[in-house]
């Protein structure tokens, strides 16, 4: 029975980081970019939707929407005036923006919200189902995961903006020669990316309903972590990333030392990339001179 | 004597000039007693950080590699310099504190070069987004496993425990957990440190410009080219980074000796976030303006207080317009035509100070 609530605990927080990787990964994937201030925008999200239950008594859905409306205003902003001037910069510069940016989100968090950790006011009712206790947050999560990879899934193989991003991270060069707006592409990417992180932020306060300015720096690396894990720029690769990386982080947690649950974490990153670089589902890439 | 030469001499006098001044400056100032105590505490950290800039600068602006985890190098210099500190004071005996002091930070810049060594094998196969990412998955990874070291001291030795704290009877802890390194004896001086930063800087300067830096630089500028010249990528990225690990090791010794406890929570990712703006602001690829940056930013908020709660504010705003302003070519352009005419008359400076950029 415990074995089977730390894989429900498991699939359940894999669920989270597999939201947030696949942000990561999109946008990797099509701007060429690892936006660090992605985790950021997690805790954003999660602080709008925090003010929108507590002061504001919005219902959970609305609650939900409009930190999602903030976080994709939040993502194209960024994007447009952090990360565009630097298309043609090396990927040292972009990085650093990036994190700088990162900083520049936790810092207003900061300013704004105080350091004071807040207790989200969402959580989920537990329930029996099969002689085990699971919470409705945890099924929820789990729903919303698989609704969100198959959302994307039909969204990039058949519409038209899909259709765009897929040429764009193929070759942004001959799609721009293909009369692609390259430059709205990477936008919509971003949009979509900050508006899974607003859903991501709300899912994981649900869960560890401890909300503070760094509360989405470590999730956003491991999210990270797990779309490395799965390929990076793949959908389905980052689904499987994160609810790998979730099972195996309760489990080291459950099973080796409570202390040690990142250090397993990030230990996994580094054997994937030494063994696979390239992700469980990822494919290689050749390097053109 | 090539005009390369001479600029490249020009400039690491200048360098070690001004060190050396400061220096001598400040120990005047020490013996006149005109320097404030918030000041003087703050000299030996102020080395410290010089160290861990110009290090991270030989990573980040010579192999033109990003660490995020250069902290956690630090943090292995600290712990082995706090351990073997006590270890030489406790159980050899050993009264000079001068002698434990230097033994101590050898020991700790060769323990945190054991680990450069360890993570870089893996690490350097990685380029680019992957690399940073990994460094800082091990900068993480080293505290959490100092979170959960156990190290005490009995008559007979050294013991160590991991995960428990599992120790003899009648043990002196010297490390204890998520406490950190714990009744360390404050021996580090302002003249070790000093002493140090001159280590550091002979080692960089001659470092970069030997035939192993023009190839560490080659590797930053055109991987492939360099590759197809000969120049063995792994080999010269691996020799900076584990260069840079072992001077870190050794500032994070001297900082750590330089306090009576040591915890992991001060080697945060945070800390690494710290150098890397030193060394942004103060130019990727140039030593001195790591130096310079190090010491503002360190003694900056020491004396504007009121601003400290906006310090990292400030300095993200700064990384990220540093670099949009140095890497966009639109922007590039305009300043070049703004500030072009004041630029030319200070040509023949400018090309001292920034002659080891390409």
């Amino acid at each position: 029975m415990i074995f089977l609530d730390n894989l429900i605990n498991g699939l359940s927080l894999g669920s989270i980081y597999a939201i947030i990787a696949l942000g990561y990964s999109m946008v990797y994937g099509i701007a060429k970019m690892l936006n660090f201030a992605h985790g950021d925008v997690i805790m954003v999200g999660a602080y709008v939707a925090f003010c929108g239950l507590q002061y504001w008594g919005l219902p959970p859905v609305v609650a939900i929407l409009l930190a999602m409306v903030v976080c994709t205003v939040l993502g194209i902003t960024i994007e447009g005036l952090a990360y565009r001037p630097l298309r043609q910069a090396t990927s040292l510069a972009v990085l650093i923006t990036a994190i700088g940016m990162s900083y520049l989100l936790q810092n207003l968090a900061l300013m704004i919200w105080g350091a004071n950790p807040k207790s989200f006011p969402l959580s989920g009712t537990s329930m029996r189902l099969g002689g085990l206790n699971v919470s409705s947050a945890t099924l929820i999560t789990i729903a919303a995961n698989i609704v969100i990879m198959l959302a994307l899934t039909a969204f990039t193989a058949k519409t038209k903006m899909g259709k765009a991003m897929r040429c764009v991270s193929e070759d942004r060069g001959a799609a721009e020669l293909m009369g692609i707006n390259v430059n709205r592409t990477i936008s919509v990417t971003f949009a979509i990316g900050s508006a899974l992180a607003a859903i991501a932020g709300v899912l994981l306060c649900t869960s560890y309903p401890i909300l503070q300015p760094t509360t989405g720096s470590m999730p956003g690396i491991k999210a990270f972590t797990a779309a490395v894990f799965g390929g990076i720029g793949s959908i389905p690769g980052a689904m499987l990333g994160g609810v790998l990386l979730g099972v195996i982080e309760i489990f080291g947690k459950a099973y080796i030392s409570t202390e040690l649950g990142d250090a397993i974490v990030f230990a996994v990153l580094i054997v994937v990339l030494l063994v696979k670089p390239t992700g469980l589902l990822g494919k290689p890439m050749r390097e053109k001179v | 004597m090539t005009r390369a030469k001479r600029r490249r001499l020009i400039y690491n006098l200048i360098t070690f000039g001004l060190v050396i001044g400061a220096f001598l400056l400040l120990q005047n100032m020490i013996a006149a007693k005109s320097i404030s105590r918030s000041l003087r505490g703050q000299l030996v950290p102020i080395c410290a950080w010089i160290v861990m800039a110009v290090s991270l600068n030989l990573v980040i602006g010579f192999s033109g590699e990003l660490s995020l985890g250069h902290a956690g190098f630090m943090s292995v210099g600290a712990y082995t310099g706090a351990v073997v500190s006590g270890w030489l004071m406790n159980v050899c005996a050993l009264e000079d504190a001068t002698l434990r002091l230097v033994i101590s930070i050898v020991a700790g810049g060769l323990i945190a070069g054991l680990a450069g060594v360890l993570i870089g094998i893996p690490v350097l196969r990685l380029r680019g987004d992957y690399l940073a990412i990994v460094t800082l998955a091990f900068g993480e990874i080293i505290r959490n496993l100092v979170n959960v070291l156990y190290i005490g001291t009995t008559d007979t030795g050294l013991h160590f425990a991991f995960l428990n704290r599992q120790m003899p009877e009648g043990v002196t802890m010297l490390v204890d957990g998520a406490k950190g390194a714990v009744k360390i004896k404050p021996i580090a001086t302002f003249t070790a440190g000093f002493v140090l930063i001159l280590v550091t800087l002979i080692v960089v300067l001659n470092l970069v410009n030997s035939r192993a830096g023009r190839a560490i630089q080659a590797t930053r500028d055109n991987r492939i080219a360099a590759e197809s010249m000969g120049v063995s990528v792994t080999k010269y990225k691996m020799m900076a980074f584990v260069t840079a690990a072992v001077l870190a090791g050794m500032a994070g010794a001297l900082y750590g000796l330089n306090s009576s406890t040591v915890v992991p929570t001060q080697f945060t990712f945070n800390q690494s976030i710290n150098v890397l703006v030193f060394v942004v602001l103060g130019g990727l690829g140039n030593v001195l303006g790591s130096i310079i940056s190090a010491t503002f930013l360190t003694v900056l908020p020491e004396v504007l207080r009121e601003f400290a709660d906006y310090r990292m504010l400030v300095y993200a705003v700064v990384l990220i317009l540093v670099m949009i302003f140095t890497n966009n070519p639109t922007i590039r352009a305009l300043a070049d035509r703004l500030f072009g005419p004041v630029k030319a008359l200070f040509r023949s400076r400018k090309n001292v100070a920034g002659g080891e950029m390409q």
